[in-house]
């Protein structure tokens, strides 16, 4: 029965979040389904990460668990296939920790709160459904059912230059997800030997390994390209700035949070899986894209004047670094990648949340025009300082650790290029503590800039909580690694292990 | 595990931090002063105990051989890399780490307890409390580090303490600018440090400092003689480690960041910025001594940086006018000399009496540089500015004050028999014993340390008299005086402890000699720096302006420091923001979005222009199929033909 996996819950309470909202005759009732969905959402991400250790300690060790599948379009063999493993287990808990605080971010949404939120479950169903399938053609339609509502969010409820930017960020995303659709067509067409029954399977794929080195050749660039623009890889991250600068909080927190990690994922579980000849031998060609997207990120995140530039810019170089850890091949990298993807997740969503609720007070997000916050919303203030520390990498915060698993895991390697590289992303450290100084110095430190600034309030009720959720996600990731740690790096081995 | 109780000193600070920080604002402030004072009491009574207990107890296995062991109290996994790259915190025991306990614990009591009069009526006091508790965790955590990579994390965690206390008056835009540059230049450092970290656990495939240097030769070897650059690659290694080092520890050319953190309150650049952060880089290289001593390139590195650092800062300190700065360049100026006495530190030498002198002077230093800092803070709180010129003749004011910054400048000085005298003669030694150019060089700047020390006591105590007004300069009060009168007398004698007898380089004993040779002209030395200073600053008078004028130039340079803080605003900000920040921002902007821009505009003004043919106009229409028509038919006949 289909009611009997965990997993389709996932999708199915969005979608009756989506129900219920449109039901909704005021803003009570809309936070109140927004707040039971998101909390609903919440338990469920604890209760299956319990439930997978549960089962891993009694020692089931198949690759996926509570997988199901349902013939769901005969002629091409498409099925409703769900699965996970250790790695989107956690991509999970991250996305009900986002969607959880994005609720209480846009606690005060206006205009038209209730389709706002409708469209924001929608996109929540979309990521969701795209982290449990292992269905390559669910997946992208998930895939494709998460970007679209972006439009709209940032069309109708944006600020700024919002027409341009959400049209761009939809196109450009559109053209990645072209690429993706020939990349996956491709991979369907040979997923089999000769004979043998096409599958969109990720799994028997994989089994198969049908695919010859030849198509390889072409498929692999095609998919990682296609996810890639998604995860923001150099030359093809500009719609990142535009884009977060328009969106609203909580769609930027769950854009930034949650949707760039699907180009990572897709990257490894689909790219990388199924194609690890073309893999090895390509890597080359991303490595150094995204070796330049680490420092190119970081360097141009040095000179911008606007909050959400400064972020979008930062989340550059840091989703750099989760596609750099990915091509490097091996456990502990692509161990380091997907707490990457956490860390900067979870501390994107905090600081998109505070530069929401700062804008939200001074009208401007210009740091020239801003100056002593600190002494003016101490809460936003230190919530603030500590995700810039969570960035720059401080010991006891989650980007520490997935840093440092990174660099650990590229040296690995001992040849000259990826050397040159690793070192090359490593100096991303201190250009990132400079970014992320400059604007705190700027924006907090200092005198006031604004007299006006003076009469400003400080955190309600429902942004100390979603700041509160976000920053202690970050920190016990920070102080307890190991159990995050071990859990994503027993999926990502005997992945990793067709590259000894 | 008998010493097992020493793993309180970190909880204890780690709970105070978080405890303060939540819930200090609720509270009122003398309780969290006294709450954090408390605290920190207890922890160093169990650091006291722990050190001791390791250095007497006379449990079966603490020394075997005349060899005190390595002890490893706890060793928790906290990150598994790989099966063997395993990033564990726990807590080591062995002599430095447990000198290391009594030089923090006591130092930072005591700036507790000055704390509570200094900083009595600043706003934020419950979070300097918190940030001190903080300190004193992640300091306690270097040292008691068992691997690298634990080092490491707490390294950056006293980097980011530090940040956050030279930019307490977050309000004042120096403080902030201090508190970004000091992070930002040790950060770079730290990136060296870092790869270091990642090279030497590539070829030893651990992080574990015992098993790192219990056999350096066989850490060593692992590397198989693998080069880079023509360099052995643990050369490479044990270089860049050294650079966080330097970072850290303020070393020519990372050093600019230290006199700028005077902006932060005093008794923090006491606590931090002259007894223990600052002296991280010299414990780096005495941990890993072992393997240093195998790699002769990077010992003269060590050697050389720390000697020429150790003259700079000596002759920059000449000439200042801030008495925070003169203090400041005194301390690098003095840590040059740990490090470069580790760099000359030969275990066939003496049996490696430079390690020895190194964590001595370590162990003096911080005693009575905390002291001359806290007589700072307390002269500061006084007159209420920091430069030499609104002071003068406060030793009628100040008794005590007075009496304590002497016993401080004798002790810097090298007088006997106050504690500098006892760690910088074995310096010395050391020096000679390597090179005579090593030994005469440290000699000269240890004069020029008398000199400047006793010009900033004479400027500061005698010089002329000015007119205070109806502000008359008073002394401290006693929780100032306090820590002043105990870390006086602990640099009257600490020079008398058998320090030799507790830290060497093999963990054996070692009986301290003092070479009357050395040490008389060492003493003849100072005394010279001293009566020149005595002359040219114990009355007004006009010496000193006109020897300034006579080597205009020079002094003028040591004034600004040598321009390096202009070399670096140059680099910074001409450079790296100028002209590579700013055009990679423009190249996103105008080349890589603009290529986007133009796919989008010229599919645009495709479709504008393919629009037309769509009219509506039936004639159009007609006309399009007419030739359209002619052209089939024309193509059919040819291709049949």
């Amino acid at each position: 029965m289909i009611w009997s996996n965990i997993l389709i819950y996932f999708v199915i309470i969005p979608l009756l979040m989506l129900g219920g909202l449109s039901l909704c005759k005021n803003i009570k009732q809309v936070r109140a389904v927004a707040t039971t969905g998101a909390t609903a959402l919440m338990i469920l991400a604890i209760y299956l990460v319990v439930e997978f250790l549960g089962l891993r300690a009694a020692g089931d060790t198949s690759e996926m668990l509570f997988t199901d599948s349902w013939m769901w379009f005969e002629p091409l063999n498409i099925h409703l296939a769900l699965g996970v493993d250790g790695i989107s287990v956690v991509m999970i808990v991250l996305s009900a920790f986002i969607v959880f605080a994005g609720v209480f971010a846009s606690w005060k949404m206006d205009p038209l709160p209730k389709e706002f939120f409708m469209w924001f479950c929608l996109l929540s169903t979309g990521v969701f459904g795209f982290f449990i399938s292992i269905d390559m053609f669910t997946m992208f339609m998930f895939y494709e059912v998460a970007l679209i509502p972006m439009y709209l969010l940032i069309g109708v409820w944006g600020s700024g230059n919002k027409n341009y930017s959400a049209m761009k960020l939809t196109l450009m995303l559109m053209g990645g997800s072209a690429f993706l659709m020939l990349g996956i067509i491709g991979i369907y067409y040979h997923s089999a030997p000769e004979g043998g029954a096409l599958t969109m399977n990720i799994l028997e794929i994989a089994q198969n390994n049908a695919i010859p080195q030849n198509w390889q050749y072409f498929l692999f660039p095609m998919t990682f390209v296609g996810f890639g623009v998604l995860g923001a890889m150099f030359p093809f991250h500009t719609w990142s700035p535009d884009g977060h600068a328009s969106a609203p909080t909580a769609v930027s927190m769950l854009h930034a949070g949650v949707l760039m990690k699907l180009g990572g994922y897709g990257c490894f579980r689909i790219a990388i899986y199924l194609m690890p000849f073309a893999a090895q031998e390509l890597a080359w060609i991303f490595l150094t894209l995204t070796g330049i997207s680490v420092v190119y990120g970081a360097f141009s995140a040095c000179v911008q004047t606007d909050l959400k530039y400064i972020n979008a810019y930062s989340s550059v170089s840091h989703c750099g670094m989760v596609l750099f850890a990915i091509l490097m091949l091996n456990t502990t990298a692509m161990t380091g990648a997907v707490l990457q993807m956490l860390s900067h997740g979870l501390m994107t969503a905090l600081f998109f949340a505070l530069i929401g609720m700062i804008y939200g007070r001074t009208h401007t997000r210009d740091i020239r025009k801003m100056g002593g916050l600190m002494r003016i919303m101490p809460f936003l203030g230190v919530g603030y300082v500590i995700a810039g520390l969570a960035s720059l990498g401080l010991p006891g915060l989650s980007g520490f650790v997935a840093e440092m698993t990174i660099f650990v895991g590229s040296f690995q390697h001992a040849d000259m290029f990826h050397r040159v590289f690793t070192i090359v992303a490593c100096c991303s450290i201190v250009i990132t503590a400079v970014y992320i100084l400059r604007v705190v110095g700027k924006l907090l430190f200092g005198p006031v800039q604004d007299e006006h600034h003076k009469t400003l309030t400080d955190a309600e009720w429902h942004e100390r909580l979603s700041t509160v959720t976000l920053i202690i996600a970050v920190a016990a990731i920070g102080c307890f690694p190991n159990f995050f740690n071990g859990i994503i790096s027993e999926a990502a081995a005997p992945i990793m292990e067709l590259f000894a | 595990m008998e010493l097992s109780y020493t793993v309180a000193v970190l909880i204890i600070p780690l709970v105070m931090f978080l405890f303060l920080g939540i819930a200090g604002v609720k509270m009122g402030k003398k309780t969290a002063g006294i709450i954090g004072t408390l605290a920190m009491l207890v922890t160093t009574v169990i650091a006291y105990a722990a050190a001791f207990t390791y250095f007497f107890g006379t449990d079966q296995g603490q020394v075997i051989d005349g060899v005190r062991q390595q002890i490893t109290v706890m060793d928790l996994t906290w990150l598994e890399f790989t099966k063997h790259l395993v990033i564990k915190i726990g807590v080591l025991l062995d002599p430095i780490s447990a000198m290391m306990l009594i030089v923090i614990s006591t130092v930072s009591l005591m700036v507790h307890i000055y704390s509570l009069g200094y900083m009595d009526g600043e706003r934020g006091f419950q979070r300097y409390y918190a940030f001190l508790s903080l300190f004193t965790f992640s300091m306690l955590g270097l040292v008691l580090a068992t691997n690298i990579f634990q080092m490491y994390i707490f390294w950056e965690l006293v980097g980011v303490s530090s940040y956050l206390l030279i930019g307490f008056y977050y309000t004042l835009p120096a403080a902030v600018s201090a508190s970004k540059k000091a992070f930002i230049v040790t950060r770079f450092a730290d990136l060296g440090f870092l790869v270091g970290i990642l090279i030497l656990s590539y070829y030893t495939n651990t992080f574990d400092f015992v098993a790192l240097t219990s056999d350096p030769q066989a850490a060593i070897s692992t590397a198989g003689g693998a080069t880079f650059l023509g360099c052995s690659v643990m050369g490479w290694a044990l270089t860049l480690i050294f650079m966080g080092g330097a970072g850290k520890s303020a070393m020519f050319p990372l050093h600019i960041w230290l006199p700028d953190a005077m902006e932060g309150p005093t008794p923090v650049s006491a606590l931090i910025h002259a007894a223990t952060m600052v002296v991280a880089g010299v414990y780096l290289v005495a941990r890993m001594f072992p393997l240093y001593y195998v790699d002769e390139g990077a010992l003269l590195i060590i050697t050389a940086i720390g000697a020429f650092t150790a003259l700079y800062a000596a002759a920059v300190a000449c000439v200042q006018s801030d008495i925070k700065r003169v203090l400041a360049f005194s301390t690098i100026s003095q840590i040059a000399f740990m490090i470069t006495s580790l760099g000359v530190a030969r275990p066939e030498l003496h049996e490696g009496v430079g390690y020895m002198a190194s964590m001595f002077h370590l162990f003096t230093h911080a005693m009575f540089k905390a002291l001359l800092f806290l007589c700072a803070g307390a002269i500061i709180h006084a007159v209420h500015s920091n430069e030499m010129s609104a002071m003068g003749g406060l030793r009628k004011y100040m008794p005590i004050c007075h009496i304590a910054f002497l016993i401080g400048c004798l002790a810097i000085s090298g007088i006997w028999p106050f504690a500098g005298f006892f760690s910088k003669d074995e310096i010395l030694v050391a020096a000679y014993g390597n090179s005579t150019v090593w030994g005469v060089w440290l000699s000269v700047v240890a004069g020029m340390t008398a000199f400047y020390m006793f010009r900033l006591y004479y400027k500061i105590f005698w010089w002329n008299n000015p007119d205070y007004g109806h502000h008359t300069p008073h002394e401290a009060p006693m929780t100032m005086t306090f820590p002043l009168i105990f870390l006086g007398l602990v640099s009257i004698v600490a020079g008398f402890i058998p320090f030799g007898e507790f830290v060497t380089w093999n963990r054996e004993a070692y009986h301290i000699h003092i070479d009357w040779t050395v040490a008389g002209s060492s003493i003849a030395i100072a005394v010279v720096g001293i009566v020149l200073a005595t002359v040219m600053y114990r009355k007004e008078n006009n010496i000193p302006e006109m020897l300034a004028n006579k080597f205009r130039g020079l002094w003028t340079a040591a004034y600004h420091r040598f321009y390096m803080d202009e070399l670096y605003q140059f680099i910074t900000h001409k450079i790296i923001f100028a002209r590579i920040s700013r055009p990679i921002a423009w190249f996103d902007r105008r080349i890589i979005d603009g290529t986007m821009d133009l796919l989008a505009n010229v599919t645009n003004s495709a479709s504008f222009a393919i629009r037309r043919m769509q009219s509506g106009s039936l004639q159009t229409y007609v006309w399009f199929y007419l030739v359209g028509a002619v052209a089939i038919a024309v193509i059919t006949i040819i291709c049949l033909i």
